[in-house]
């Protein structure tokens, strides 16, 4: 870990000011693309898991191209770990709440008796729910690993 | 020891490769996977759930548990690492 910290503090990756220019003007636009991969899902490739993917790699884009404290002045530590745990608090709540209101665990047509929309479209309505809940974690959970591993769990520079 | 790691993991290797023996060959239509489930998801899918893109119907619906435990092991990763490896106190 620290023979490519060195490595990298000698040739200065990412000290440019092209690649920190067009990463800070594509990386809203990556987490745009995240946002509509997990919203598409039901019509086209994509769901919670890729569009989580997507967006925690525009954060590990940001800080690529600055360091680990620009990111985390935008997406804090603890807003970080918060965010994992509701993204699987979401799924876990879903399925739980179908089993209280009288259907079986996971069974989202149940929820039709909270919101009466028809029990088809809270099957529809529920796998949606649930790819928001596996975003939300699976975009923190990639981020907090990069974070960690680069920086060797000391969140200050990075690679 | 880590000569017996070795041995453990080839000897596991040899019995998995030898359980795969049992498996239908690729993409034959007669096997259980093609010949019960598959079809049902195909034809059953849009009037169940309202929702045309069948893989994620499956994932999300028919097989929400996987999913589920999926989601719940990515987090116990991140959480093992974090535990493992931070030291910050921001």
């Amino acid at each position: 870990m620290n023979l490519i910290r060195k490595k990298a503090a000698k040739r200065k990756f990412g000290d440019n000011q092209i690649i920190r220019v067009s990463v800070r003007i594509m990386a809203p636009f990556i987490q745009l693309f995240g946002l509509y991969v997990i919203a598409h899902g039901h019509y086209s490739p994509g769901g919670g898991f890729q569009g989580g993917v997507v967006l925690g790699a525009s954060f590990i884009l940001l800080s690529l191209a600055f360091d680990l404290e620009k990111t985390l002045k935008s997406f804090s530590e603890s807003m970080n770990a918060v965010m994992a745990n509701i993204g699987v608090l979401i799924y876990t709540g879903t399925a739980i709440l179908c089993a209280l209101v009288g259907g079986l665990f996971l069974d989202y047509a149940a929820l039709n008796s909270i919101l009466p929309i028809g029990p088809i479209e809270w099957r529809s309505l529920g796998i949606f729910i649930v790819e928001i809940g596996v975003g939300f974690a699976v975009m923190s959970i990639m981020l907090s690993l990069y974070w960690d591993l680069s920086s060797g769990g000391d969140m200050d520079k990075g690679l | 020891m880590k000569i017996f790691a070795l041995f453990a993991s080839l000897l596991t290797g040899a019995i998995l490769l030898y359980g795969v023996q049992d498996f239908a060959p690729w993409g034959d239509p007669a096997s259980p996977a093609n010949s019960h489930v598959s079809s049902y998801y195909i034809k059953q899918t849009v009037f169940e759930t309202h929702v045309p893109n069948i893989v994620t119907a499956v994932l999300g619906d028919y097989r929400g548990y996987d999913t589920m435990f999926e989601t719940v092991v990515i987090f116990c990763a991140g959480m093992a690492v974090i535990c493992v490896l931070r030291r910050s106190r921001h």
